[in-house]
Parts: structure tokens; sequence; C-alpha cells
């Protein structure tokens, strides 16, 4: 087995998040993140719909369609949580408010721009809150597979799909390993079991380089 | 005596003009007055610019809206969701033109609207594709894009409970847009399940003051949407 599945991307952005920050988890593969948090912490989620202090989805039967996360699925607010419009909401963002967001990718450079909202191929473009994060989050995290289904890298000297933002990504979290955004190369904080730097490298569009 | 209730949805839309622009509260089917939609579209009024966070879902509410062609502008940050295919149509078409903002400079640009605010800078969407065109400005040493505030005709939203003052209290995550959007149009008229007597909310609750409200009518038993999409296929993502 070589690299890390899902999951265990998931819990590795997870352990890395401290006790006590409000935390963005964008739709889809970041959303997982919320099953791996640490026990015993106290990691305040936040949801750009109005919501600090989500909590997990409701069981069968117990869903109430006023009470939804970004995805516009069911979900719980634990004890300490609140409501909030969406301008409150925003201003948690844009107002620096928010400690982390993890977020998932088309495209990051080694400089940290981001391209997540556009695939660049027609239809309906649609952005949502992910600019607001990408400039307003204290750190952007990134949980990604290292390359598209395509097997072409998504990690890339520079961006060639529409940014979200620039130079803002700090971390990104692979199938492969996990890696910083330094200017002009990524520097490999962790590699997966059964990846070298030989093999990080071929899938990588950038420099790379071990930094422990 | 201030009383705001109103009989129905449509005596409280009866002058909508053609060309309105209308902001519409909801987060999918969170805070959405489906109700007040409806009746927008059996009034008439065409040529419409409408602000909602995403284009209408399945069959109903803003997505009969747009069906019925009324819709000429959405002003939206997030048009693509899991049952869009009414304005992806009209989009491909060439039959809708699409503004697109992100969330929360659409949040801000309505604020702003309500607080008379014309403009403001932020670092949102800057150097990006959704800023090209618009003025910009450095402040302390980051790049600014300047975004121009909305103000609207009418705000449809929909509330938990008013009172006849129109002070109103929302449900949940529900309260989402409603809040502001209140605030941002020369009429604002909400649907509510329960309507009640000055000094039944407790003032330490109330979360949009009647001043911001001028019609309210009460839905006692709203459309369910997740009702209605389940009926449907579930079709793009």
């Amino acid at each position: 087995m070589t690299g890390w599945t899902l999951d265990e991307m998931a819990a590795l952005a997870a352990g890395e998040i401290e006790d006590g920050a409000c935390v963005n988890l964008g739709i889809g593969l970041p959303e997982r993140v919320a099953d791996h948090l640490p026990p015993g912490l106290e990691i305040v989620l936040h949801s750009e719909n109005g919501i600090l202090g989500m909590g997990p989805r409701p069981g069968a039967g117990q869903e109430d369609f006023d009470l939804i996360n970004a995805g516009k699925k069911p979900v719980t607010l634990l004890a300490g949580g609140s409501y909030f419009h969406h301008a409150d909401s925003f201003a948690m963002m844009r107002g620096g408010h928010i400690d982390l967001c993890i977020m998932g990718a088309f495209e990051v450079s080694m400089a940290g721009d981001l391209a997540n909202w556009s695939s660049g191929a027609d239809g309906v473009p649609a952005v949502g809150g992910a600019m607001d994060l990408a400039a307003g989050a204290r750190r952007v995290r990134i949980l990604t597979t290292h390359r598209t289904r395509q097997g072409a890298p998504k990690l890339v000297r520079a961006i060639t799909l529409p940014a979200t933002g620039r130079g803002v990504v700090d971390r990104v979290y692979s199938d492969l390993a996990i890696l910083d955004p330094a200017g002009d190369r990524f520097l490999v904080r962790r590699l997966a079991p059964g990846v070298d730097m030989t093999m990080l490298a071929a899938a990588t569009g950038a420099p790379v380089e071990r930094r422990d | 005596m201030i009383d705001k209730r109103w009989p129905s949805a449509a005596d409280a839309l009866a002058d909508v003009a053609d060309g309105a622009t209308v902001l519409i509260g909801g987060f999918g089917e969170a805070g959405t007055p489906t109700e007040l939609i409806h009746a927008l579209l059996d009034q008439g009024a065409r040529g419409l610019t409408v602000v909602n966070n995403n284009a209408g879902n399945g069959e109903i509410g803003l997505a009969a809206l747009i069906r019925e062609g009324r819709v000429r502008r959405m002003i939206c940050s997030y048009p693509r969701t899991s049952h869009c295919h009414v304005f992806n149509e009209f989009y491909r078409a060439g039959r809708i033109e699409l503004e697109l903002s992100p969330q929360g400079t659409l949040a801000e640009r309505i604020r702003a609207g309500g607080a008379g605010i014309p403009a403001f800078y932020t670092p949102t969407a800057a150097d990006t594709d959704l800023s090209a065109g618009k003025e910009t400005r450095m402040f302390a040493g980051r790049l600014h894009v300047l975004e121009e505030a909305i103000q609207a005709d009418l705000a449809l939203i929909k509330a938990e409970t008013a009172d006849r003052w129109g002070n109103l209290i929302y449900r949940k995550a529900a309260r989402n847009f409603g809040p502001v959007m209140a605030t941002a149009a020369r009429t604002t008229v909400v649907q509510v399940r329960r309507v009640v007597e000055p000094g039944d909310l407790d003032p330490e609750a109330i979360v949009t003051p009647g001043i911001f409200v001028h019609r309210v009518v009460a839905v006692t038993d709203p459309i369910s949407e997740a009702a209605h999409l389940a009926l449907l296929p579930r079709v793009g993502a």
C-alpha cells in the first residue's frame, strides 16, 4: 500500500488542529475532517450559513432542514453553539476571526496560489464562500489528492485555472505527503508510507525539498 | 396603531413593478420564502433582477420564477446546486444574465445597501477573474477591490415569528440572509409561521427590529423543498 487513504489524510489534517480553534471545513473531502477531530478538545466548527458549534449529522428521522451545513445537508448544534446572519458569518471569515479553513483544490502553486472555484470549462460558474475564506481565514489548508483523476499534478509551479486567492495556502495534505508552499518550491514535511522523494517529485509539478 | 399584517401573500405583492430588483432570502431550503415567490409568480411582474445566494432548486420557488421567464438577471454566489437544472437551461440558452459575487461580498454588498454605504473595499476576489474591470486600491500593502452596495425595491424573506409591528425572530440556520436583506429594500415582505402581539416577543431576542419590515404574511404550514426535491431525479452535482 502506497500513500494515505482519504480518511487517513483527513485524520492528519484533524490532528493538527489546536484546542479551541474555530474552523471552517469546505464541502466535499474536507467534511471528513469532522469525523476525525481529536477527542477531548473543544474545536468549534463554523458553517458559512450562520452556525458556530456545528455538530455531526443527526440520526435518521431527526433531520431538520432549518439546520443544515454549507452543503445543504442536515447537521446538529453542539452545546455552546450559536446562530447568526450571513453578514456576521462572513465577517467572521473576512475579518480574520476564523483560525483555520480546510478546503479542496484543483491546483495549488508553490507560491500558495489556490484554484478551486472554476475548472475553466464551459458551464455555470459558482464561487460560494471560497474566495472569502481564501482572503480572510487566518490559515488556509488544503486537503486533496496529489494528482487529478487523469494523473496530472495538482501541485504546480503556477496555477493555470482561475485563481481563488493568491499566496494564501500554507499547507497541503495529499495522499502522498504533507507539503508547505514556500515560494520557489514545496517543502515536504512528511511522506506517506511507501512514498519516497523520487516518487513525490515525479508526481509534483514543482520542485520539492524534504524539510522535516 | 401599527399593523403590518396583510391578509395574503397576493395582497402583499400586488404592487410589484416590472423591472424591480428583488432580494430573496434563504440558503438551501432554510429561510426560503417559497410562498411569497409563488405569489410574485402569480402577480406577473417581469424583467426582474433577483438577488439570492443560489439560483433556484427543483421546480418550485425561484426555479419556477425563472422557468416562467420572469427573471432577466441573477446576482448570486452559487448557482450550481444539486437541482439547478432550470437555471442551467436558461443560462446556457442565453435567456438569463448572471452576476457572480463571492458569498461574503454578496452579503456585505446587501448590508452596505441597508446601511447607506455606497461601496466598500475588500481583499476578497482581488487579482481574480471576479474582480476584472473593478477599481482596486492598496491598503496596508494588500490589494483590495471596490465593491458596490446592493439596494432593492423589494425583499422577500422568511422568519419564524413576527408581531404586528414587524419585529422578527428566526429559527436556527434559517436566519441566514433574512436580517441583512430586510434592511436593504424599500419594501420588505416577510412570511412567518406565527404572528403574535407586540410584547409577546422577548425584546432581548428580537433579531430584526420592525423598522426594517413593512408587510407580514402568515404562512403557517410552508412548502417543504426537501420533500419536493425527493420526488425529482438527481441531476448534476
